[in-house]
């Protein structure tokens, strides 16, 4: 076990701490996080390769849709406005399942938020794994803080012209690749990979990818925690999300204040001291640059690296790991209660503990209850049922619709023989990749028959007719009732289509239109 | 505001503005965000150099790039010309039978004779081509000079009575109230009702269908059919230009209204005329 002096005080210093409290707006201080090692780490590669493999990955995964339908698993075909995301095809019309989908995601975030704080930030947010990947590269080429603090400190010589170019060049292969794979979603993946290369592939294609790979690179690479302080408004909106029974990054300081380096000496002295021995690794490792130590912040994403970070310092310590825990509020607020015995005096290590050095029972700690309370059963709620009427709604939903338009200008047209004639703009959706041979009906409208333009359909109630598949069909249809059948200036009666294969049907109801001397 | 206030909690300056007691902090913006700024206001110089942009007396710079929304029109015109070329292409070298038995081809033809349609002949035909008194409904299936395609193409060509085409359709119905009597114009206009299922004095309908023998059959026919050749409508149908009714007809008989439509062709050319006449046959009366 070592001793407090023993812990290697890093020389860490945050740039915005309760000291030094820098103006909101100035140039940026230069952040050198340190590599942190702990299970939030490993959690945070696994969540980092998981994210990254589906972002990269997904544009090649394959589906088969049959001859008539591309084979990619996910594919915004904005050309053909279809959406394929495996076996669901969404039609234009459909999007309020992607409204849908968002909307689920809003109230995900309510309840992540609620619960666990600002795990979408520390984890999870696009911004922060890229950044985390930047890092990498940084850490790789460049090596650990202190070797990169020194890097960047000392002059510019050919080996830190070298190391800066590789890493740079890096970012941007990395920022091209990020920008690559977000178009793969709009093409046929190994397609418009052969045409990008070919120099073949469209424009836009070529800008997209240069769009992304810029901001990839200024974002992950060169503004880091900028985004997230300056300009996500997520960290505003979280302060409102956020209750005393989230759980979020804190710095437990009522069992760590009054901080010290010098614990035995103080000790000697006759005074208590905390479990904070002052090393500042918390502040090292944090790739925001703050202190956790000065409590909840706009800036903490709430990786917990910190926590690692102390978590390994509490070890060598032999003491108690989470000094910097995931606590709530109501938790923390307990326990500040309890070493400050009410308020009444400054922090006191010695009320949270018993004789033996243990915590006293009275110590506060998380229960998974806190969890479920009514505000996360409200979103738990919201978000099952947006999700089962979305399943729902996809379930039932029709693969074959009519849409009818009834011309409006004429409204009707006298014939020879005194019949009258209406028009209408007939559309037939086919919402599956296969051909079929859709009938067209029309119930009610007594003596009526159809007629269609430029089709060789002798006139009739009823007529057959196919269409291609996954398009829509638009037929000029024209109604006829004979003068002695016309009951009204306006009747009313069904188009029906069906589809005699898979016993699909649509109706819409119609209106005809007549004089009021037809009859 | 001579004298610098510091704000004592956050150790910032103010701007010296201050409302009941609130300051406002006067905080420095971030870097990046002023770079950002400069970098539009060089964008926008070099913007200005590049695309018209200073106004000067009586026009503007032109920018060393060339550009004008106008020669942009031209050349999407162009191109939207070049895109339907091998249609128009089709258009004029096939007849309207062929234009409107072909798919695609009708689409085209119907969309831009659509368009000249609304332009040249919605003032006597109307927005619908539901046509109005003295104006025929082009929509229906009754034809005074036939409504096959090709009928329709000489019709729009050459015109209706349209005295400077010497190939125009022509047709003149005599002004009965010089030729018969009034009584006889009372008893033919009955019949010819009565024809359409108009019901009539009996009494006049044997006197009148003898006028009509004698003085209509000629152009209208033995059966009153009436004889596209010669212009002169079916008078037993639904459909009347004029008016429907005994009134409506015996005014006809009298002093006969006649239409003129123009000639087009020469206006239009041939094949404008040709994606007309496949719109007005695609309306739904075209044989």
């Amino acid at each position: 076990m070592l001793d407090n002096t023993q812990v290697e005080r890093l020389d860490a210093e945050a740039v915005n701490s309760a000291k030094v409290r820098q103006p909101m707006y100035a140039a940026r201080k230069k952040i050198f996080p340190k590599r942190a090692s702990g299970s939030f780490r490993r959690f945070k590669w696994l969540v980092m390769a998981i994210t990254l493999g589906i972002y990269y990955l997904t544009p090649w995964l394959r589906w088969d849709r049959g001859p008539f339908a591309p084979d990619q698993a996910v594919l915004l075909d904005l050309a053909n406005r279809r959406f394929y995301f495996f076996f669901i095809e969404i039609w234009p019309q459909e999007f309020y399942y992607v409204a849908g989908l968002l909307v689920m995601a809003g109230v995900g975030l309510f309840l992540i938020t609620s619960t666990v704080g600002r795990a979408w930030c520390g984890y999870t947010c696009p911004q922060t794994v890229w950044v985390d990947l930047f890092l990498v590269v940084e850490r790789a080429i460049e090596g650990d803080r202190n070797a990169r603090m020194k890097l960047d400190a000392g002059p510019w010589t050919a080996r830190k012209l070298m190391l800066r170019v590789s890493k740079h060049a890096i970012w941007l292969v990395i920022g091209a690749a990020t920008g690559g794979a977000w178009i793969f979603y709009f093409a046929d993946a190994p397609t418009l990979f052969g045409d990008l290369f070919t120099g073949t592939a469209a424009p836009v294609a070529y800008v997209t990818v240069a769009v992304l790979t810029a901001t990839t690179y200024t974002f992950g690479g060169l503004m880091r925690e900028q985004v997230c302080t300056y300009m996500c408004p997520w960290p505003r909106i979280q302060a409102a999300m956020l209750d005393e029974n989230s759980l979020t990054v804190t710095y437990n300081d009522w069992r760590g204040e009054p901080r010290s380096r010098h614990a035995k000496k103080v000790q000697a002295a006759g005074q208590s001291v905390g479990d904070c021995v002052d090393c500042n690794a918390c502040v090292a490792v944090c790739p925001m640059g703050i202190d956790i130590r000065d409590g909840q912040q706009l800036e903490c994403i709430t990786c917990a690296l910190c926590i690692d970070a102390c978590d390994g310092v509490m070890d060598k310590l032999g003491r108690e790991r989470g000094l910097i825990s995931y606590a709530t509020l109501s938790d923390y607020n307990a326990n500040m209660m309890l070493a400050t015995a009410g308020g009444s005096s400054s922090v006191n290590p010695s009320l949270i503990r018993t004789a033996d050095g243990l915590f006293s029972d009275k110590v506060a700690h998380f229960h998974i209850r806190k969890i479920f309370r009514p505000r996360t059963y409200v979103y738990m709620g919201l978000w099952s049922l947006i999700g089962l009427g979305l399943l729902y709604s996809l379930l039932t939903r029709d693969r074959l619709e009519v849409n009818v338009l009834h011309d409006r200008n004429p409204q009707f047209v006298t014939l020879s023989d005194g019949s009258i004639r209406n028009g209408y703009t007939v559309k037939l959706l086919n919402m599956i990749p296969e051909p079929r041979t859709i009938v067209v009906t029309i119930q009610g409208l007594q003596g009526a028959d159809m007629s269609v333009v430029g089709d060789d359909i002798p006139a009739g109630r009823s007529f057959a007719i196919p269409v291609e598949p996954d398009r829509l069909k638009m037929l000029k249809v024209f109604v006829r009732q004979p003068a002695d059948q016309i009951h009204g200036t306006a009747q009313t009666f069904k188009f029906r289509v069906e589809d005699k294969a898979s016993f699909e049907s649509d109706e819409y109801t119609a209106t005809f239109n007549a004089p009021e001397t037809a009859r | 505001m001579s004298d610098e206030h510091i704000d004592e909690i956050s150790g910032v300056s103010t701007t010296g503005h201050e409302w009941d007691g609130i300051r406002e902090l006067n905080n420095p913006l971030p870097r990046w965000w002023v770079v950002t700024f400069y970098i539009t206001i060089v964008w926008a110089i070099g913007y200005t150099i590049a695309y018209p942009a200073w106004p000067l007396l009586h026009s503007a710079t032109k920018g060393v790039l060339g550009y004008s929304s106008r020669s942009e029109v031209k050349s999407e015109l162009t191109a939207a010309e070049a895109a339907k070329g091998k249609y128009v292409a089709a258009v004029e070298s096939k007849g309207v039978s062929e234009i409107a038995a072909d798919d695609a081809l009708r689409e085209f033809a119907v969309a831009a004779g659509g368009a000249a349609f609304k332009v040249n002949c919605v003032q006597c035909h109307g927005s619908g081509a539901q046509g109005s008194k003295g104006f025929p409904n082009l929509n229906d299936d009754d034809w005074l000079w036939g409504g096959k395609a090709e009928q329709i193409q000489q019709t729009i060509t050459h015109g209706i009575r349209f005295a400077s085409d010497p190939e125009t359709r022509l047709s003149e119905m005599p002004a009965f109230g010089d030729i018969i009597t009034a009584d006889q114009i009372t008893q033919v206009s009955a019949y010819v009702a009565s024809l359409s299922g108009k019901i009539q004095d009996a009494s006049l309908i044997e006197p009148g269908a003898k006028v009509f023998a004698e003085n209509c059959v000629a152009c209208h026919g033995d059966n009153a059919k009436g004889n596209r050749e010669l212009g002169a409508p079916d008078l037993t149908d639904a459909i009347w230009l004029y008016g429907s009714g005994e009134a409506a007809i015996a005014a006809q008989v009298r002093a006969p209204k006649q239409g003129v439509m123009p000639a087009w062709g020469g206006r239009l050319g041939e094949t404008k005329v040709k994606e007309l006449a496949v719109y007005v046959h695609s309306l739904g009366g075209g044989e």
